[in-house]
């Protein structure tokens, strides 16, 4: 184990003496509660971002300090996160969702229209976020929460009770409309349901399910979701409208070769042919500038993260920890994986963005609050009696 | 639900075996890794297997072959004179797309154009789908600076050249114009296209997606500049020739006139004026009827001026000489059906003065009595009803009929000049035949580099007498007297045509002729001058085309320093004793 023992508890539980020397030198972590090879691949994705950011936003400095203000931001949130007990937040874990729930309806009533959608909640002169980015932690929480008081493996009737918890949320950031959004708040929820326990029977009825869903989905989706559907499926039927998003960032993307053209030399996306280059699409800058190579060693970074965090997750010993701290991490994956698909044309376009690379405040908090449980979680594993 | 949360998280503890627990984490890795190695297969697919398609496709946005326009070369006179010069004007563009709405930043654009808000954002509307809209072409560089200068998005400026024709009006025709994007559409600058206009040059850019030009990349081609036309006029003379030209139709209240000069030992044409005419530096609201270069492109029943012409078939048979005395009595006859007219009864005329008095039965009596073809031959030899082949766009090869059997009436027409038509530069190039002891000249538009194309047409003898025989008609007795020429001695010959109109010939409208060679000892030029449809009274070659001939032939003269080759004052002569010029 990489981090020596516990040294100190919570409320009050008597402090053991360091063993050993090399226990010593790591106590730093140990005291922050911090798993260092994670904050260590963080940083690094972090300082790759920027860079990247740098180039994508054509080379505006405010954007990169507004992110990297975001990022201190962030850090700060995964350290307190970190300190806290895992009791706590199961404490909290309804309160949390059921005031996140309320801000969703809030911004259903009264939210401030941004780029044509509602997802904003503005107190004035105070504070102005998304509920949803709030919900994106509150929705594992929740039903770790839940589960872990039933009987594992979740009998149906848990299973339907889980179902409402992630329905109604959903719906709601659904109908805002965010899509992206709304597909990672399921996919937390679905992971923590999985790694309950979810019987296998139980896991092929809900493909099918899904599957049978697809066309009452498809009746349900906004005209430019579809489009984005359609458009995913052949490009080039409409390559000067909706699928100049997808043409532009693979040909990005390929356009740059195994070492890429350099930075801040990308003629697709300095050039303002790509769209949306420094938030959904920012992969594609990295692609062209630092080709194959650079794309891959980004990839590796988050692979790296996605397999500590698992590890992280799997040393946990209780079922709350381990049921979120899953989750939290597989949610990450998704990030990657449903942006980069959908950059390099394997997915429809859905707006998630790359994890900490594309500019934006709420989610890379969001991300970095996620991390701060996963360590607090680790952390604590032994604390808690068996 | 328990009350203590803490008893859910002591309560359950994974059995090393369970595979609720590690199972699932292990199918969790196993989806991650799945998921990640069909991005990097996906990736790696873009970055290799497409990637030449792709680069491609990127260089397809990116890259752009950009057209240096080429310089386009200057006409000038046969002395270097510019004509018609090229110079660099900037054409302003706007995207409507990126233009402001805001209407101060609009307003300053009106104003730095000097046009209109209103007009601006009604044209801007008219475009408000398109991402190309011209704001004003071809602005002096100055002026298109400063409105590039307000820095206003969406506004570019293309740099272009411009035409401009010093000259004016003076020879329009000649040159013709370019339209606006510098490509020759009328005249010698039609005709000589692909010379002036040289190669456009190209160079690689990098632009961007709203097309602003990124980096200059490569020069794949220089611009190579067209080539400069020398054209065969004199200046000074095509301005005096125009002004004369200008004024005798506005005098006699005139339709139109043309005139042109030809060197009488190499054939280029030194003048070629035309009325009406037209600015081609401004071309709003002009005559159409200016456009035409009537000199090459209009042919008119010659008449008169024909005489000399025919006559060197008659000299030629060797039946005729200067002194042969025709019997014109009773100034009428008929032939065939029609009834040929003299002036007046001149009696009988000995050929020198049936050219003087312009006598048609005398040139009549002579044809008649020569081989039925003699005349039309010797028309045809003098490159009357064949292309002058000058290379000028739309030249006449004017009419001569070739009957397989002459009617007598036909062969007397065509000796005095009916039944047949030529251009102003046709009769010019025939009369070379005769200043040029009997070598026709071809007509050059452009300064010879090289000898002159001549093509034997009169017998030199036979020339040399017939210049002589056309002198007696411009002397101070005679109805050519007012296109004598002080300090020279001048042949020439008038013309009075009747025009066509419907049905046969106008009543009362003329077309007035004089063709004239100068000086006859040494002849240095050709003169043709046509006026068309005189109203203002005067109708008579001899009186309306005439005295222009004398101004520019003697301008011309002096400006070429041709010395004078006539010693004696001519005689005082009293103007009422005259008889009246005849036709």
């Amino acid at each position: 184990m990489m981090l020596g023992d516990i040294t100190r508890g919570l409320r009050g539980h008597p402090v053991r003496p360091p063993e050993s020397g090399m226990s010593r030198r790591k106590s730093v972590w140990t005291k922050l509660r911090i798993d260092p090879w994670i904050l260590l691949l963080l940083l690094v994705l972090m300082g790759a971002g920027l860079l990247v950011l740098y180039s994508a936003s054509g080379q505006r400095l405010e954007t990169v300090i507004a992110q990297a203000t975001r990022f201190g931001l962030g850090l700060v949130v995964l350290m307190v996160l970190a300190r806290l007990s895992p009791t706590t937040l199961l404490r909290w874990a309804p309160l949390l969702y059921g005031a996140a729930l309320a801000m969703l309806i809030a911004v259903e009533v009264m939210g401030d229209m941004g780029m044509g959608a509602q997802r904003w909640l503005v107190i004035p002169g105070v504070v102005r976020f998304q509920p949803s980015e709030l919900m994106k932690l509150a929705m594992p929480m929740m039903l770790a929460a839940y589960l872990c008081r039933r009987e594992l493996p979740p009998k149906w009737t848990d299973l339907l009770v889980c179902g409402l918890i992630m329905a109604i949320p959903v719906l709601l950031i659904a109908r805002q409309p965010d899509l992206g959004t709304s597909l990672l708040v399921i996919c937390a929820a679905v992971f923590v349901i999985l790694l309950a326990g979810l019987s296998w029977r139980f896991i092929a009825f809900l493909v099918a399910l899904a599957g049978a869903a697809l066309p009452l989905l498809w009746i349900n989706m906004h005209n430019y979701q579809r489009q984005r559907v359609l458009t995913f499926l052949n490009p080039e039927s409409d390559p000067l409208g909706a699928g100049w998003n997808i043409i532009q960032s693979t040909t990005a993307i390929g356009s740059g070769g195994l070492l890429g053209k350099g930075w801040l030399q990308g003629t697709q996306s300095q050039l303002e042919f790509l769209p949306e280059r420094h938030t959904d699409f920012i992969v594609a800058v990295l692609g062209e500038e630092f080709g194959l190579v650079g794309m891959l060693v980004v990839l590796t970074l988050y692979l790296l993260v996605i397999v500590r965090g698992l590890w992280l997750a799997n040393a946990a010993q209780d079922c709350f920890g381990r049921l979120l701290a899953g989750s939290i991490v597989l949610t990450f994956f998704i990030y990657v994986f449903v942006n980069v698909g959908m950059v390099s044309g394997i997915l429809p376009v859905v707006g998630v963005p790359l994890p900490l690379v594309s500019y934006g405040g709420t989610s890379s908090v969001t991300l970095l609050a996620g991390f701060g449980i996963l360590m607090s979680i680790h952390a604590h594993r032994r604390l808690l009696p068996r | 639900m328990r009350a203590d949360p803490r008893d859910a998280v002591t309560r359950w503890r994974p059995p090393p075996t369970d595979p609720l627990g590690s199972g699932r984490y292990i199918l969790m890795v196993a989806l991650v890794l799945i998921g990640l190695g069909l991005l990097a297969v996906r990736i790696v697919n873009l970055h290799v297997i497409d990637r030449s398609f792709l680069q491609g496709q990127g260089d397809a946005r990116t890259l752009r072959t950009d057209t240096i326009p080429a310089h386009r070369g200057m006409i000038t006179d046969r002395n270097g004179e510019p004509l018609a010069i090229s110079t660099p004007v900037v054409s302003l563009w706007v995207n409507p797309q990126e233009l402001p709405e805001d209407n101060i930043q609009r307003l300053m654009l009106a104003q730095a154009m000097g046009i209109n808000l209103d007009q601006l954002n009604e044209r801007l509307e008219r475009f408000s789908e398109r991402e190309f809209m011209y704001l004003r072409r071809m602005l002096t560089p100055d002026d298109a600076q400063r409105v590039l200068d307000l820095r206003l998005p969406g506004v570019y400026g293309q740099n272009e050249y411009r035409r401009y024709y010093p000259a004016g009006e003076v020879a329009a025709q000649l040159l013709g114009v370019t339209n606006v994007d510098d490509q020759g559409q009328e005249g010698l600058e039609l005709a000589y296209q692909p010379y002036l206009a040289g190669t456009p040059g190209q160079r690689r850019v990098l632009k961007d997606r709203r097309g602003r030009l990124v980096r200059d990349l490569q020069l794949l081609r220089e611009a190579r500049p067209g080539g400069d036309l020398t054209l065969a006029i004199d200046q000074r003379l095509q301005y005096m020739a125009y002004r004369e030209l200008k004024a005798a139709v506005t005098e006699h209240g005139a339709d139109g006139g043309s005139l042109v000069m030809m060197d009488a030992r190499t054939g280029e044409v030194l003048a070629m004026a035309n009325q009406p005419s037209y600015n081609p530096n401004n071309r709003a609201g002009i005559d159409p009827r200016g456009l035409r270069n009537q000199a090459i492109v209009d042919v008119f029943e010659p008449g008169s001026v024909m005489k000399p012409l025919a006559m060197a078939a008659a000299l030629e048979s060797g039946d005729y000489r200067r002194d042969t005395v025709i019997d014109t009595s009773p100034g009428w006859m008929r032939i065939d059906r029609f009834t040929i007219r003299d002036f007046r009864n001149y009696g009988e005329l000995d050929l020198a003065e049936i050219l003087e008095k312009s006598s048609n039965i005398g040139m009549s009596r002579i044809v008649l009595e020569l081989d039925e073809t003699a005349v039309p031959d010797k028309y045809r030899q003098l490159g009357l009803g064949q292309s002058p082949e000058t290379g000028y766009p739309g030249e006449s090869t004017g009419t001569l009929p070739a009957p397989t059997r002459w009617s007598r009436s036909q062969r007397a027409a065509l000796s005095y000049g009916y039944g047949m038509s030529v251009s102003t530069l046709q009769l010019a190039s025939a009369y070379t035949a005769i200043a040029n002891q009997g070598e026709r000249l071809s007509p050059s538009l452009l300064k010879l580099e090289e000898p002159p194309t001549s093509t034997p047409a009169i017998d030199p003898a036979v020339a040399y007498d017939l210049l002589r025989i056309m002198e007696e008609s411009v002397q101070p007795t005679t109805g050519g007297r007012r296109a004598a020429v002080p300090g020279y001695r001048v042949a020439g010959k008038t013309g009075t045509v009747r025009k066509t109109a419907a049905g046969g010939y106008a009543e009362d409208a003329y077309r007035s002729v004089f063709a004239g060679i100068a000086p006859v000892s040494d002849p240095r030029i050709v003169t043709v001058v046509m006026i068309d449809h005189p109203r203002a009274g005067e109708y008579y070659g001899g009186a309306v085309a005439a005295p222009v001939f004398s101004r520019v032939v003697g301008s011309a003269l002096r400006l070429l320093d041709v010395p004078p080759d006539q010693r004696s004052e001519p005689v005082e002569v009293d103007q009422q004793a005259l008889e009246p010029i005849p036709p």
